[in-house]
C-alpha cells in the first residue's frame, strides 16, 4: 500500500525525523539516523571555533543529496534572532526548509507562540518552508497554518524529557482541524510514544533525544523506525472501539452441554 | 609611495565570531576563510548582519570594524 509522506510538495517514505544533536561522534550520527530509516534530518546552526576548525563537518557524513536537512533556530529567544538563523541557513544551498523554533523559557524549552508566529510570519513571506515548533496550543495551530506554514509540529513533552504526550486531547482536536500535515516534535522517550502518536492520525514524529539519549541508540532507531510504521499501519487499518464490557471471539453455539 | 610599487598598509580590527582580531588590510572574505583554514563549502558567512552569498566570498572585502560570523551546520534536534 502506497502511503507517503508529502511535504512541501517532496514525497518522502518515512515519516520519522530526527535530529542529529547528543550523538557520541559524527560516526555514531550517520548509523542511527541510518537504522532509523529517516529521510529528513534535523540540524543546527552555530558559530564555527576559528581557533580551531574542525576538519570533519556533519554533512561530512550526513550526503545533503541523500538527506532532507532541516536546520532549525534551536538556540533563539526572539523572533529576529530566528529569522537572522535562518537566512544564514538557506545560504548554505541545502534548501530552504527550517525548523522554526523560537523558545520562551530556558528551563521548560517550550516556545514562545507569539514569537514564533511573528517570525512564522516573515518567514513564508521570505518564501521559507515553515515547519514550526509549538505547544499543542490549537489555535496557535491554526494561525500557524493560516499563516502559510507547511506542517505544524506540537510538542508532545518538553524538549529531551522523554515524558511522551501529555495531552493527547489537545493533539486530537489539532488533527481534526488542521489541513497540513502535523508532526509531533520533542518530548518522545520510547516506541510506544511514537506508535500512539501515529495511531492518533499524526503524519510523523520528530525526535532526537529518545535515540541519541538511548542507552544503545542504534537498535532505538531501529526500533522508532518500526513503531513509526507500526503506528501508521495501525491507523490506516482501522482500530477496534473501545467498550465497557466484553464482547466474545468464539462462536456461542455449538459449545458442548 | 614606495619605489617597489607595492603599498603598505595596516593591518585591520575587525570581529570574528564575537571576537576582536587583527587582519591583514584588503583581505577578501575568501583569503580570511583559507587563512583561518575554514572550508569555504561548509560554512555560511555574515557580514555586519548581512548574509553573504557564497559568491561574493572572493570580492568582498573585509574594513576596519566589520563583524564578521562564520557559521556551520552542527547536531541538533
Amino acid at each position: 500500500m502506497e502511503d507517503g509522506f508529502k511535504l512541501a510538495g517532496k514525497s518522502y517514505r518515512s515519516r520519522l525525523i530526527v535530529g542529529t544533536g547528543k550523538y557520541k561522534d559524527f560516526h555514531e550520527t550517520k548509523k542511527a539516523i541510518e537504522a532509523s530509516g529517516a529521510e529528513i534530518v534535523t540540524v543546527a546552526i552555530r558559530r564555527v571555533n576559528i581557533t580551531d576548525p574542525n576538519k570533519e563537518n556533519l554533512l561530512d557524513f550526513l550526503d545533503p543529496k541523500k538527506y532532507t536537512i532541516l536546520p532549525n533556530t534551536a538556540g533563539c529567544f526572539t523572533a529576529e534572532e530566528a529569522i537572522r538563523t535562518c537566512r544564514l541557513a538557506r545560504e548554505a544551498g541545502v534548501g530552504n526548509m527550517v525548523k522554526l523554533e523560537v523558545i520562551g523559557d530556558e528551563r521548560t524549552l517550550f516556545p514562545d507562540v507569539p514569537a514564533t508566529l511573528e517570525a512564522a510570519r516573515v518567514l513564508v513571506k521570505e518564501g521559507f518552508v515553515v515547519l514550526p515548533y509549538t505547544t499543542d496550543d490549537t489555535i496557535a495551530a491554526r494561525k500557524l497554518e493560516e499563516i502559510g506554514c507547511a506542517a505544524v509540529m506540537p510538542l508532545a513533552a518538553p524538549i529531551g524529557s522523554g515524558l511522551g504526550i501529555r495531552n493527547p486531547y489537545n493533539l486530537r482536536i489539532i488533527l481534526d482541524q488542521a489541513r497540513i500535515p502535523v508532526i509531533v516534535d520533542a518530548g518522545v522517550g520510547t516506541a510506544s510514544d511514537s506508535s500512539i502518536a501515529m495511531e492518533m492520525g499524526c503524519d510523523g514524529v520528530l525526535m532526537n533525544t529518545a535515540i541519541a539519549g538511548a542507552k544503545i541508540p542504534i537498535l532505538m532507531a531501529e526500533a522508532m523506525k518500526l513503531a513509526v510504521e507500526a503506528g501508521r499501519k495501525a491507523f490506516l487499518a482501522g482500530r477496534v472501539p473501545k467498550k465497557l464490557y466484553a464482547t466474545a471471539t468464539s462462536p456461542l453455539e455449538g459449545v458442548l452441554a | 609611495m614606495v619605489r617597489s610599487g607595492a603599498v603598505f598598509l595596516l593591518p585591520v580590527l575587525v570581529h570574528i565570531n564575537g571576537e576582536k582580531k587583527e587582519i591583514g588590510a584588503g583581505l577578501t572574505v575568501a583569503q580570511l576563510l583559507g587563512e583561518l583554514g575554514v572550508r569555504p563549502g561548509r560554512v555560511v558567512v555574515e557580514l555586519n548582519r548581512d548574509v553573504l552569498s557564497r559568491e561574493t566570498h572572493g570580492s568582498t572585502t573585509l574594513k576596519e570594524g566589520d563583524q564578521i560570523e562564520i557559521v556551520h551546520f552542527v547536531g541538533g534536534g
